[in-house]
């Protein structure tokens, strides 16, 4: 499909809620995101239905308008990628890296995500209802993740800043080598990966898990959660951990 | 990069179409790897008493007939050979399946075998994954279950012999999505042990280490947990047997994989994409396999 740097031969049409409705069966993405980014603060196009993603890549990414997104299908590669402000609801399963660099703004994926969902976020509110694969958060600085199911191994890998919370499972790994990001797991918790340790839930934890539970939608009994965090072992240079920096 | 897929046909409801839908899931996979291309189809086995041989050339214009007549002539054996693009399949006595590899290699040493066995046949080219299932007319093939490979390679030429999938054994052959860091050292060791190998690929020496796990009497589920802990570095393996699918990932799991079944099949590629255009898929299950579990299905 070529690029249509106008949009104008995009096939987009209203819906009866006012939305604008995108067929990635007839549209190209890049015509898609060209329209989005077109958006100003003046725009009315404040919400959109995408349809048939059928798995394509970097869906919605780079948005930078409180609008709301939603696209029907499973989407892969980076969809929401570097969000800012928007809301964005995949009515699917997500690919690797959805919602990677969010700015601010919430990404929900009504399924399933694919390894490093959230990676290097930065802010905003990652919602996965499903599970999410391995290395979820990696890199994490700042962003919000809630995980209605499970993780995979390596959650929170790197983690600099921010809040992963784990309704369900966590894998092998969870947090490995943590600087400041927080992590809740509601379920059981594989091997701890290194300099990752259980600290205290106090009542100041537990409400804010369940303030940050509801701004999310998702049901879970604060009380079920347990906290882990840094040691700050590895991170702070010391002589005695020589090995480990190797 | 690479992509791979595979499909496993749950029933013979969708034996004639299968084709076409592994064709169309590889070339949804070609931004994943246009530098080569291949497909493993796996049809109703022969007979027991027979075998078959899939042969690839470098010349479209291969005088097939007539290495047919002259490897029937030496085996002492009735043979039939069908050219399909570079591309033949010869079928055989099974008693002769040996021999005829014996002969192609020491005679014919510009033919390559790119499979044997009951059931299966491997089309693998260099070129996009588009131009490969037209050359060999992969849409319009029936079968019971196939697995395919697009690759972008990154540790050996773009060549036929280093495309996928590779054959392991009688009808076993995998695709690889990954590359191994061992492989060096593992083929050494293999060759001590008997292996030859017939390219510089890290894939190959997967396919043969299986092949010489099987030989050694493992069963396939042994022979791939084996391979979990000797082979070293990112993969994710689609695995096809005589009447069997498999897929598994290394504990890594950083080389994509998704998953989805419904009753009629099981199905997997590297992106969704590749699966999006089956048939049921709106209904599938559909999943994301874990790291270090050998996922397996065989046809009843």
């Amino acid at each position: 499909m070529t690029h249509d740097p106008s949009g104008a031969a995009a096939r987009a049409e209203r819906a009866s809620d006012g939305a604008v409705v995108v067929d990635l069966a007839q549209t190209s993405v890049r015509d898609l995101n060209h329209r989005l980014h077109r958006l100003t603060v003046q725009s009315n196009e404040r919400l959109w239905r995408v349809l048939n993603a059928a798995g394509k890549h970097a869906l919605a990414v780079g948005l930078n308008q409180p609008i709301e997104v939603v696209v029907i299908g499973h989407t892969g590669y980076f969809s929401g990628g570097m969000n800012q402000a928007a809301t964005l609801t995949i009515e699917g399963h997500a690919g690797p890296g959805v919602a990677e660099n969010m700015m601010s703004g919430v990404v929900r994926v009504r399924g399933n995500a694919s390894a490093s969902a959230g990676a290097s976020g930065r802010g905003g509110l990652l919602v996965i209802e499903g599970d999410a694969a391995s290395r979820c958060g990696i890199s994490m600085k700042g962003i919000d993740i809630v995980v209605g199911g499970s993780v995979g191994h390596m959650a929170a890998f790197l983690g600099q800043a921010g809040r992963l919370v784990v309704c369900g499972d966590a894998g092998d790994d969870l947090g490995d080598s943590i600087y400041e990001a927080a992590i809740y797991v509601g379920g059981k918790v594989g091997r701890l990966g290194a300099d990752c340790i259980e600290k205290p839930m106090t009542p100041a934890h537990r409400a804010a898990l369940e303030a940050l539970l509801k701004q999310a939608a998702i049901e879970h009994d604060p009380a079920a959660f347990r906290r882990f965090g840094s040691a700050r072992k590895l991170y702070h240079y010391h002589v005695d951990n020589a090995d480990a920096y190797a | 990069m690479c992509g791979i897929v595979g499909l496993f046909l749950k029933s013979d409801r969708l034996e004639r179409e299968l084709g076409r839908h592994l064709s169309a899931m590889l070339v949804e996979m070609t931004d994943r790897g246009p530098d080569s291309a291949g497909i493993a189809l796996y049809g109703r086995p022969l007979g027991a008493a027979d075998a078959k041989l899939t042969l690839y050339h470098r010349r479209r214009d291969h005088d097939w007939p007539a290495l047919g007549a002259e490897l029937g002539a030496a085996l002492g054996a009735r043979i039939a050979i069908d050219a399909k693009g570079n591309a033949a399949v010869v079928t055989l006595p099974a008693t002769q399946l040996d021999p005829a590899r014996a002969w192609l290699k020491r005679h014919k040493p510009d033919v390559f075998v790119t499979s044997w066995g009951a059931a299966v046949e491997i089309y693998k080219d260099m070129g996009l994954p588009k131009d490969v299932v037209d050359r060999y007319r992969l849409g319009a093939a029936h079968g019971t279950h196939g697995i395919g490979h697009t690759r972008m390679a990154t540790e050996s030429a773009v060549t036929t012999e280093h495309s996928h999938p590779f054959a392991a054994a009688a009808d076993i052959c995998l695709v690889h999505n990954g590359s191994l860091s061992n492989h060096n050292r593992l083929r050494r060791w293999l060759e001590r042990h008997g292996q030859s190998f017939e390219s510089d690929n890290d894939t190959e020496v997967a396919a043969r280490y299986f092949a010489f796990r099987l030989n050694e009497g493992a069963t396939l589920k042994e022979a791939f947990e084996a391979g979990l802990k000797d082979l070293d570095g990112f993969y994710t393996f689609a695995i096809g047997t005589r009447d069997g699918f498999a897929v598994m990932r290394d504990s890594f799991a950083c080389k994509p994989a998704v998953m989805a079944e419904t009753d009629d099949w099981v199905a997997m590629g590297s992106e969704f994409r590749a699966l999006a255009a089956l048939p049921g898929i709106a209904d599938a299950s559909i999943w994301e396999p874990a790291p270090e579990i050998v996922y397996s299905w065989t046809r009843s």
